[in-house]
């Protein structure tokens, strides 16, 4: 199906952006997914939560075609992820950010170098001039245009996240896929960089996905929280609805 | 623990086929990453130049003075610059050459690669849209190939350089005779054959090092260890390609 066709057919306001269908992914015997469900609506921020080594980054990553998944369907933009050829998965991935839990700042790359890179492969026509003033962009909406020289090695924590995201919105993308965006992190930090994400969020009409254990972070940016709990969705709900379940996989996580 | 490492090295050996026979599928494929292949020559290439050159001369020198008491005893003192041309120029050099660069760009391209593979970079490369494989590992394979034989020229002339110093360190040959010995006792059979071989070298060394970085698992610690079996396994490689590149000069009659 393509993507206008899809637009069109669900159309409104609770447009989905992404949706997964009975998703199942393992990897030898332990099965990370079993048959995963999750639709992303546009302008919406999911956040999935779940122990550490439930299958939670597997999922983002089966999302953007990092890793295949095993049998069920995922649908990116009204395009199925797995059919798709090398050029079309890589239009598709242009329309969608992902801030990767270690930021993967490319470490022989300025920060200058490490926002243009994603604009040079996918914005070959664009001026010299184009590409800086959105560079500059870029680092001022995420307060730190006097970076724009300096390494990634010359950075704290808190900047290369933010600089990391700062390249995941460079393209203006329509998804942003945030792998822990906090973990390890101040609770300073951590605010400032969930503050960023809202407001980029609502600034570029991003619609995201979040993986995450940190608690502020969640109520933060949620709109919709989902627990993964043995690869499936154990419960879906609001900030407030899953505080006061009464199942202890779900207490725990607000008792920390 | 025999069958099971004999098992583990019949995957790695096909794993290493599967990639090479990847780099040549993706070296055709349009959209050729022109400008990054120039930055690796510059880096592998250029960067190495300063040590190559080095070692070549000291390699010339100190062949030259070690040669020099065997020839005495024989009576053939005049022989000393065509014998050294010859060996310098089809082996020590070549292989040498290929040592250093074995350990110098093997580690660093199994470090780097390694390194992103850990830190996800190689993932945040295929997220945005670029084709890491053809962005990191073609580029580097390429560069390879084409700079250890450049490097290698370059060694070959400097240690012929540290060999006119070694035969006048106790005779006395002047710098035109000297020349004119050494070109005299080289033939297109010995130059050809010992430049062709560097291409193979280079290639291996190349794709080797990119196979150990890039599919670098367990954390920091795979990183040390990609970054030591790249320079292992190359220079073991190498090796095997020098006596193969005898064996085929030999059978063809080049010698």
């Amino acid at each position: 199906m393509s993507a206008e066709a899809y637009t069109n057919d669900t159309g409104g306001q609770m447009e989905p952006v992404i949706r997964l269908t009975n998703v199942c992914k393992s990897f030898g015997t332990n099965h990370v997914l079993r048959e995963f469900n999750l639709t992303l609506n546009r302008g919406e921020n999911v956040v999935v939560l779940g122990r550490s080594g439930s299958g939670k980054s597997v999922l983002i990553k089966c999302i953007v075609g990092l890793i295949t998944y095993d049998s069920g369907t995922i649908q990116v933009l009204g395009q199925d992820i797995q059919s798709m050829r090398p050029l079309e998965l890589d239009e598709v991935r242009s329309r969608i950010g992902f801030l990767f839990q270690s930021n993967a700042l490319y470490d022989s790359m300025t920060v200058r170098e490490n926002l243009e890179f994603p604009l040079r492969r996918h914005r070959r026509r664009m001026s010299g001039q184009e590409v800086n003033r959105l560079v500059m962009e870029a680092l001022t909406n995420v307060g730190l245009p006097h970076t724009v020289d300096m390494m990634p090695s010359e950075l704290s924590g808190g900047m290369r996240k933010r600089i990391a995201l700062a390249r995941s919105v460079i393209l203006n993308p329509e998804i942003i896929l945030y792998d822990e965006p906090t973990t390890g992190l101040d609770p300073i930090t951590g605010r400032e960089i969930s503050g960023l994400m809202n407001e980029l969020g609502k600034k570029y009409n991003i619609s995201s996905i979040i993986i995450s254990h940190d608690m502020n972070c969640v109520k933060a940016v949620a709109d919709r929280i989902i627990v993964l709990v043995d690869g499936k969705c154990f419960e879906e709900g609001t900030y407030d609805e899953l505080k006061n379940s009464q199942h202890d996989n779900i207490r725990k996580f607000f008792e920390l | 623990m025999k069958i099971k490492a004999t098992r583990q090295f019949l995957i790695e050996t096909g794993d290493i086929t599967r990639f090479s026979g990847r780099f040549f599928v993706e070296l055709f494929l349009k959209g050729g990453e022109y400008a990054e292949t120039l930055r690796q020559c510059f880096f592998l290439g250029y960067k190495s130049i300063g040590l190559v050159v080095t070692t070549g001369f000291i390699i010339g020198l100190v062949i030259t003075i070690q040669s020099r008491p065997t020839l005495v005893t024989f009576g053939a003192e005049a022989w000393l610059p065509g014998m050294i041309a010859v060996s310098l120029v089809r082996e020590i050099v070549p292989v040498v050459t290929a040592l250093i660069c074995a350990g110098k760009i093997g580690s660093g391209i199994g470090a780097e690669l390694g390194s992103m593979k850990v830190t996800e970079q190689i993932d945040a490369m295929d997220v945005s849209g670029t084709n890491p494989f053809k962005y990191l590992v073609v580029t580097r394979v390429v560069a390879a190939t084409l700079m250890v034989p450049l490097l290698v020229v370059f060694a070959d002339v400097v240690a012929l350089y540290g060999g006119y110093l070694g035969v006048n360190l106790r005779g006395d040959v002047s710098w035109n005779l000297y020349w004119a010995q050494v070109l005299d006792s080289l033939a297109f059979g010995d130059i050809i054959p010992s430049l062709a071989k560097t291409f193979f070298f280079g290639f291996a060394i190349g794709l080797i090092s990119c196979y150990k970085g890039y599919t670098t698992r367990h954390g920091t610690e795979g990183v040390g260890r990609s970054a030591n079996a790249s320079v292992v396994i190359s220079s073991i490689l190498v090796f095997i390609l020098d006596l193969l590149a005898v064996q085929l000069t030999d059978l063809l009659q080049l010698t």
